[in-house]
């Protein structure tokens, strides 16, 4: 190892410099220790859930997607999804424009407020919309008379599902455009561009990258959510269950085989979004790069 | 993302018109182990709707644990029918929303139970521990599976069966309970009853939050070695999981467990399907809804409509109603389950 | 969620560039509605109750011992993230070795797993005839059923949060303090203790709150694997559950408060956290 300094620059890693390089047992012990701890806690669950899927056969698990109320469950959980994150994302983009690109009093709480939903318990989260929606809450007996139904239908778990996502676009966006400032929107205006047209073509190319990462974890969040679904949905076989929802009622049905594949299913579409946020991450990390050099430059 | 909307809009005009164009529907909000029996029964009922009327409807149904249910219609899930594991909790739609009359449970035969069902012991095949009856079940070495009394209906259905057994046992005959003058003897047997079911409860390794969650716990994870069950949820199991793994235990004494139904008045007012609510929970109590109840190990109201066969795999129980024991769900709730009970007190260290 | 903010006023010309009033006000009122109105029918419901009964509800014994578990537990499973999070981390930003990129995809997934689906794999895999329980049930280990259980299942659902807050800080160290610390002789642990540690002790604060703040209030991964006993495996969001099924709304919002001040002064303390990282680094 002494004398070989060669900086590689591609990876952007500095495991080639001597004085950061550490001694090759203690390199792999810890590389030992970090992939243990995660084959303990996250690759034998998933595992598991396979292992169990296919438990009875191939035929056995592609038979358990034949089921009517599945293909609804899949149909309102994607729903629900194709709802919450262009929402969210409209929300999200609003959000880190006015938090980034001004300076107001307030700044931090409102950043602490959008971050608020993400500690909130799930069981909370579904809760607060039974008291506001509910028949014996605010708004209750109002929609009743008119006949609008929000919790126990379609629109409370898109609403439950608003909230569980409502912080994910917002984070990602926040943090890069903090970093890339202002002033390629403030040329642009000199141009004579107007705001819409800034966005468009000097922001959004800027953020692009971003955004799709906080659009791949909002839509995973939308997909899995449990909790604050499960408080607001009524359970209606075939209606209002999603795909989690569907896990838990073919468990409580003996029907394993079906819950694991139908839980494999959503693990597959868990795996299917890491795969593309790590592609869309390596760009974000070249994005960021990228600014903070163009910051140091300018 | 933002081009796509347009399809969402149309997916969402799409649901709504589906929803528009659908027939008459009926939603029956029902507790966890009613899925087998309600499906079937379902199916028997909208073809005899077709037949006797020429309409065709819908049946929705909603499983889960009977609080949540019972919550879920209070806060606005809109059944026109409930049919759940006990009277308490449809009380409780009355009394918190008032969607209900008081009198509810007096407009149908046996209490609005068109089927009952007991408490009874499920073990492990071979019934290696040698358990018979209550008393066996605090013999050292002995794991008991039940769900939470906080969360499941069929739990508080067990601890009752628990304390009831103990009261027979100490004084003989219930029929003391509710006379003044055994006022004493009463009050020591519930002393007895009560350390009864805190030894009992201190061989509970896990409290699922349903009785579902308690089965899987039993049977998938082998965990314990008696599982208090419904007689029907016991049969299903066996039947469902293997007969050759399981075998039913039932006690010397148990208690009437009787899940009610009920029509809720202001969702079928103001849905327009009072009529056929009414002739969905009249059909239960007819000999076609007897039958499928018999066949799917619930004890039928009229034993003589189900199959001869179906009811042989009921054995001979002596069973004590809770009205006897406990006055009633609103005092055994009370008295026994709600913050601050005997149940809590018996946790407390 | 993970990238640490930094903010840099001095560059900031504010009313210059446009549409200040249209996003802040679709943020203010699309926050209202999705989050602060209903968040505030929890204050509402709650203070129908008395400040005696409210204190009564929350100093309950089942409840106190509640909070010590669901707090404590997520205590430990955050401390033991920070350890495993920080060693994971430090692998995937340093080391280069076969299977890396999968590794590093792998760390997000308990966040994208539906909680219910990751509880029943994991009560699955460590009950006593699972593949893991087994094995610790013969070394007298009771894994599943027990507060070790929660402890488990916390660990899942937080893992992603310290590992995906350390990476961009371990990969910001400036090469040359590492290297001017090994020519002032300092070995590989002098500097890891004095010099890598201090530079990313922002992050790993900020990662361990935001584990911390995840734990506290989950809910569909632990009640399967927890064994719900009353007093001694019971989680607080279980007891909020509870409470609604006695219809007892008052009681459970009064619980569900507390939870959520507490959130609200540990998303806080992170932001604060953030700043002074912020100013450090300046």
């Amino acid at each position: 190892m002494a004398g070989t300094v060669s900086i590689n620059l591609a990876s952007g890693s500095r495991a080639q410099a001597p004085a950061t390089r550490d001694a090759p047992i203690v390199r792999w012990t810890l590389i030992a220790i970090a992939l243990g701890f995660l084959a303990l806690f996250l690759v034998l669950p998933l595992v598991v859930i396979f292992a169990e899927a296919f438990r009875e056969g191939i035929g056995a698990y592609f038979a358990s997607f034949n089921d009517p109320d599945a293909l609804a469950a899949i149909k309102l959980t994607l729903l629900t999804a194709a709802i919450a994150v262009p929402v969210n994302v409209v929300f999200g983009v609003c959000a880190a424009w006015a938090i980034t690109k001004f300076k107001f009093p307030g700044r931090s709480l409102l950043v602490t407020l959008i971050d608020l939903p993400f500690a909130v318990s799930p069981v909370v989260a579904g809760l607060i919309f039974v008291l506001v929606f509910g028949l014996q809450g605010w708004l209750g007996p109002w929609l009743a008379e008119h006949d609008i139904k929000v919790i126990f239908a379609v629109p409370g778990i898109v609403l439950a599902t608003l909230f569980i996502t409502f912080p994910f676009v917002a984070r990602e966006l926040i943090p890069l455009m903090e970093e890339q400032g202002t002033e390629e929107e403030q040329a642009a205006m000199t141009l004579g561009a107007r705001g819409w047209t800034i966005f468009r073509r000097v922001t959004l190319p800027n953020i692009r990258w971003a955004l799709l990462y906080g659009v791949i974890l909002c839509n995973a969040r939308a997909m899995g959510e449990f909790g604050a679904v499960s408080v607001v949905s009524g359970h209606i076989r075939g209606e209002t269950n999603t795909l989690p929802l569907h896990v838990e009622i073919l468990y409580n049905e003996y029907s394993f085989v079906a819950a694991f594949a139908t839980a494999s299913l959503l693990a597959v579409l868990a795996i299917v979004t890491l795969v593309l946020k790590s592609l869309v991450e390596y760009r974000v990390r070249r994005q960021i790069a990228r600014a903070a050099i163009g910051e140091e430059s300018s | 993302m933002f081009l796509r909307r347009p399809s969402i809009i149309l997916s969402i005009l799409a649901f709504a018109t589906v929803a528009l164009a659908q027939s008459r529907t009926l939603l029956n909000v029902s507790y966890d182990p009613t899925r087998e029996l309600y499906k079937d029964f379902n199916a028997a009922f909208v073809q005899h709707w077709y037949d006797t009327t020429g309409e065709r409807v819908r049946i929705r149904m909603s499983h889960g644990g009977a609080g949540k249910q019972a919550r879920s219609v209070i806060d606005g899930l809109e059944a026109d029918v409930v049919t759940l594991a006990l009277a308490y909790d449809i009380d409780a739609i009355g009394e918190k929303a008032g969607l209900l009359p008081e009198g509810w449970q007096s407009r149908l035969p046996n209490a609005s139970a068109p089927y009952t069902s007991t408490i009874v012991f499920l073990v492990r095949k071979g019934n290696p521990k040698g358990i018979r009856d209550w008393d066996d079940l605090l013999k050292p070495g002995i794991g008991i599976i039940t769900p939470n009394p906080k969360t499941s209906g069929g739990a508080r259905w067990n601890y009752l069966a628990a304390w009831g057994y103990a009261m027979q046992k100490e004084l003989g005959d219930l029929t003391k309970i509710s006379d003044p003058s055994k006022a004493d003897e009463v009050r020591a047997a519930e002393d007895k009853a009560r350390e009864f079911v805190t030894a009992l409860y201190r061989k509970v390794p896990v409290m699922d939050t349903g009785a579902r969650g308690s089965t899987t716990t039993f049977v998938q994870r082998g965990i314990g070695d008696v599982f208090l069950s419904w007689e029907n949820e016991a049969f299903l199991a066996v039947e469902e999981l293997g007969p050759d793994k399981f075998e039913i235990i039932v006690p010397s004494v148990s208690i009437l467990a009787q899940p009610p139904v009920t029509v809720v008045d202001k969702v079928v007012d103001k849905r327009g399907t009072r009529d056929l609510a009414e002739a969905y929970l009249e059909y239960l109590y007819s000999p076609i809804g007897q039958r499928l109840a018999a066949k799917h190990f619930y004890r039928p109201y009229q034993p003589e409509h189900a199959d001869p066969a179906d009811l042989k795999r009921f054995p001979e129980v002596s069973l004590f109603t809770i009205d006897q024991v406990f006055g009633g769900w609103q005092r055994a709730q009370a008295e026994h389950f709600n913050d601050g009970g005997v149940f809590d007190q018996i946790y407390r260290p | 969620m993970a990238t640490i903010a930094r903010s840099n006023p001095f560059k900031r010309r504010p009313g210059r560039i446009p549409g200040f009033g249209l996003t802040l006000g679709i943020t203010l009122s699309y926050l209202s509605l999705i989050v602060l109105i209903p968040l505030l029918g929890l204050f509402i419901k709650t203070a129908e109750l008395t400040w005696s009964e409210f204190w009564g509800t929350i100093t309950d014994a089942r409840v106190l011992a509640s909070f010590k578990l669901s707090l404590g537990g997520s205590l430990i499973a955050a401390l033991v993230n920070l350890v495993f999070g920080f060693i994971v981390a430090w692998v995937l930003v340093r080391y280069s070795f076969p299977g890396r990129k999968i590794v590093d995809a792998l760390v997000d997934l308990p966040f994208a797993m539906p909680t219910a689906v990751s509880g029943i794999a994991l009560t699955a895999l460590y009950a006593q005839n699972g593949w893991l329980g087994g094995p610790l049930e013969g070394v007298g280990i009771k894994a599943a059923f027990s507060r070790m259980g929660v402890i488990i299942a916390l660990i899942f659902i937080g893992l992603p949060f310290v590992v995906r807050t350390l990476q961009p800080a371990l990969a910001d160290l400036e090469a040359e303090i590492e290297e001017a610390a090994a020519s002032l002789g300092a070995n590989r642990i002098q500097t890891l203790r004095r010099v890598i540690i201090p530079a990313v002790l922002p992050a790993v604060l900020t990662g361990f709150a935001l584990a911390f703040a995840r734990a506290v209030g989950e809910y569909g991964s632990v009640v399967f694997i927890s064994g719900n006993m009353p007093m001694r495996t019971e989680i607080t969001p279980l007891l909020i559950i509870t409470k609604l099924e006695q219809f007892d709304y008052a009681g459970a919002t009064a619980i569900a408060v507390v939870l959520l001040v507490f959130s609200f002064i540990m998303l806080l303390s992170i932001n604060i956290l953030q700043l002074w990282s912020t100013a450090r680094s300046r």
